[in-house]
């Protein structure tokens, strides 16, 4: 593909940024928090486990995923419920012994599955969603060592579009940060 | 596993911590993906063996649904009054046994209890393909199974709706809701370790299908950030899912009249036997399982004590569950209840009800001692008496509470027949058949949970680090 694409494109791909490996998680966040507060803003880590305060760390708001899985249970569940209501009183109302047609704790059980449903497929499909997925191919695959990122490596990449992108002033903060490596990589 | 000619060496087991010592983000990543991570044409022939034998028990299984769908239910030994059989029992039976790894992974998940992240991923396998045998037998028993999606609300040129006021059409929601929540919160949890097989992977081909089942995982903060909104969230849900579940399905025999069923304690009492049969499963699998594949360092003699004791604590309910189904024939003063009791102890069916007690309550009772709990053939055994004490238990609420009710001009017997055992024992080949796959090819523990854990227990006390994570 690269060989193809190189001879193709007149230049070489442009680069995406700038990655830099830590080997343990104090130091990642310890140098995001460093990266927030000079004022980077398009700067993302990359972590085999969920290191805990990494997001507010780097500044990441928090999810808004909750609201939708709110949103998919109360569409569900009321949903269901007005549909069975409308079934057993105005489409096909059935006298059984001479019970209400009406006859809403019987129509519990179906209300609760339904809001469990549509909630469990607005979470997942949500995070699908909001994350952007499936896309099995990123720019950051392409950087040296990177398939460290699902095993034991720390990673903290800025982009070349944050404003105060700077290959050789990042490298020497990154670096100074405990860096073991840092390098530029293509899109 | 390749090395399988030499000698094992002796185990070393770890009994007060949920790792062995020396275990790295590293060591624990290729500890499990190396047990899938090589080629198709040197799997172990151990694993061959094993699912071509589980692949005969499906063999079996699909002739006798072949024979159910081309002769009809009267292959089975059911009949007017013992109208349900082996079909309901076992469908009872298997989903119970799911039960446990929803419980593991949500409920476990939701407690912050770390003892569960070894043995998660293969529970909640075991959840799904449960629910899978499980699902299966409410189909087939209504004897025209093709005509199955009447049980779904759609709009139909007959201009019916099913009756959403039966418990039998609860089952359906409560069911299909299950089996498509326990496969997302599975999904959602393997696609990091996915990611992980993706970049640890040599060939090609797995590289490919790892790549595009992992959907693009990269461990970005701002996914993980969601992700784990996502996995707690899901596992709430769960919580209250698994116990209406098992909940529902015993207002299919609590909502009638019969002596025997129209209790309002089989909620409770049913949700306690799911779990402790669940649990007995979860052993079962596990003992071998750790063994073949050399995982005593990731799986302890720990997970098996705290197992037992969850094990043992549900036991204790069902057997309450036991005396006050005798106290309330007592109490009630009704002769039916009271003839249910009486029948149960000595009627023809009598030897059913005391391998239930001997089973689920006396056998059990040896968990009490901590060196028989961390003694695992002790612990297999009594896991598999737990395995065949439920299934007496449903037998025992179904068959003898049917088959002699009210009046004694319409009492009968029940016998199982051949397809009553095929279709019990066949769907053993369609459980292990999908475990053996999952265990070829799908991480069996959660990689990057246990990660965490290592991460945890391993990590300098740094400022930002916590005590919790969730994970799925």
């Amino acid at each position: 593909m690269s060989k193809a694409m190189s001879k193709a494109a007149t230049d070489s791909p442009a680069t995406y940024g700038i990655m830099a490996e830590f080997t343990e998680s104090s130091a990642l966040i310890h140098a995001a928090e460093h990266l927030r507060d000079a004022g980077y803003t398009k700067v993302e880590a990359y972590t085999p486990i969920p290191v805990h305060g990494l997001d507010v760390a780097i500044g990441h708001k928090p999810s808004r995923l909750p609201w939708l899985v709110l949103a998919g249970g109360l569409t569900g569940s009321s949903g269901l419920f007005a549909f069975m209501t409308w079934v057993n009183l105005v489409d096909y109302p059935m006298n059984i012994g001479g019970r209400p047609h009406f006859s809403w704790p019987a129509f519990v059980p179906i209300t609760f599955e339904g809001m469990v449903l549509f909630s469990a497929l607005a979470a997942v499909f949500g995070l699908f969603l909001i994350c952007g997925f499936p896309r099995p191919y990123h720019p950051v695959f392409n950087a040296p060592g990177f398939e460290r990122a699902t095993t034991d490596g720390f990673f903290l990449c800025i982009e070349t579009s944050d404003p105060l992108y700077d290959a050789a002033k990042a490298k020497s903060i990154l670096t100074g940060l405990g860096a073991t490596a840092v390098n530029e990589f293509s899109e | 596993m390749q090395s399988s000619k030499q000698l094992k060496p002796p185990v070393t087991e770890t009994y007060d911590s949920l790792l062995a010592p020396g275990q790295s983000l590293n060591s624990v990543t290729a500890k499990i993906s190396d047990i899938i991570l090589f080629p198709v044409l040197k799997t172990p022939l151990g694993w061959i063996i094993g699912f071509v034998a589980a692949g005969l028990l499906l063999m079996l299984y699909l002739y006798s649904l072949a024979t159910l769908f081309t002769v009809g239910i009267g292959i089975w030994g059911i009949n007017i009054p013992v109208a349900w059989g082996f079909d309901i029992i076992n469908f009872v039976w298997w989903i119970g046994i799911g039960h446990a790894g929803t419980l593991i992974s949500a409920i476990l998940l939701l407690f912050r209890q770390d003892w569960r992240t070894s043995i998660n991923r293969a529970a909640e396998a075991m959840t799904i393909f449960a629910v899978a045998c499980a699902g299966i037998y409410p189909l087939i028993h209504t004897g025209r199974p093709w005509l199955d999606y009447w049980f779904l609300p759609y709009p139909s040129t007959l201009g019916m709706w099913p009756q959403f006021r039966s418990p039998l059409e609860w089952d359906v929601f409560a069911i299909s809701t299950y089996a498509t929540v326990s496969v997302l919160f599975w999904f959602v949890g393997l696609v990091p370790d996915l990611a992980t097989l993706r970049d640890r992977s040599t060939s090609p081909i797995a590289k490919t299908l790892y790549g595009l089942a992992s959907l693009g995982w990269r461990g970005a903060a701002k996914h993980w950030q969601r992700y784990e909104v996502a996995s707690l969230l899901l596992a709430g849900l769960s919580t209250p899912l698994v116990l209406s579940v098992h909940s529902i399905i015993s207002f299919d025999f609590a909502v009638a009249q019969l002596p025997g069923w129209h209790v309002t304690v089989f909620p409770p009492y049913f949700v306690a036997g799911a779990v402790y049969c669940g649990f007995a499963m979860v052993i079962v699998l596990m003992i071998p399982i750790r063994r073949w594949f050399g995982l005593e360092g990731l799986i302890t003699m720990k997970h098996f004590d705290v197992m037992s004791k969850v094990m043992l604590a549900s036991g204790m309910i069902v057997t309450y569950g036991y005396f006050g189904e005798i106290f309330y024939a007592w109490y009630s003063s009704s002769i039916y209840e009271y003839y249910l009791i009486v029948n149960r102890f000595t009627g023809p069916y009598a030897w059913s009800y005391w391998s239930l007690i001997l089973f689920n309550v006396l056998i059990p009772q040896v968990l009490w001692s901590k060196k028989l709990r961390q003694n695992l053939p002790v612990l297999f055994f009594v896991s598999m008496a737990i395995n065949v004490g439920m299934w007496f238990e449903r037998w025992v609420i179904i068959v003898l509470s049917l088959h002699r009710d009210f009046l004694p001009s319409s009492w009968a017997s029940y016998t199982p027949t051949f397809y009553d055992w095929s279709t019990y024992i066949g769907s053993f080949g369609l459980f292990f058949v999908l475990f053996l796959l999952f265990i070829r090819f799908i991480p069996m523990i959660a990689i990057f949970e246990v990660r965490d854990l290592v991460h945890k227990t391993t990590a300098h006390t740094a400022e930002h680090e916590d005590s919790g994570h969730a994970g799925a």
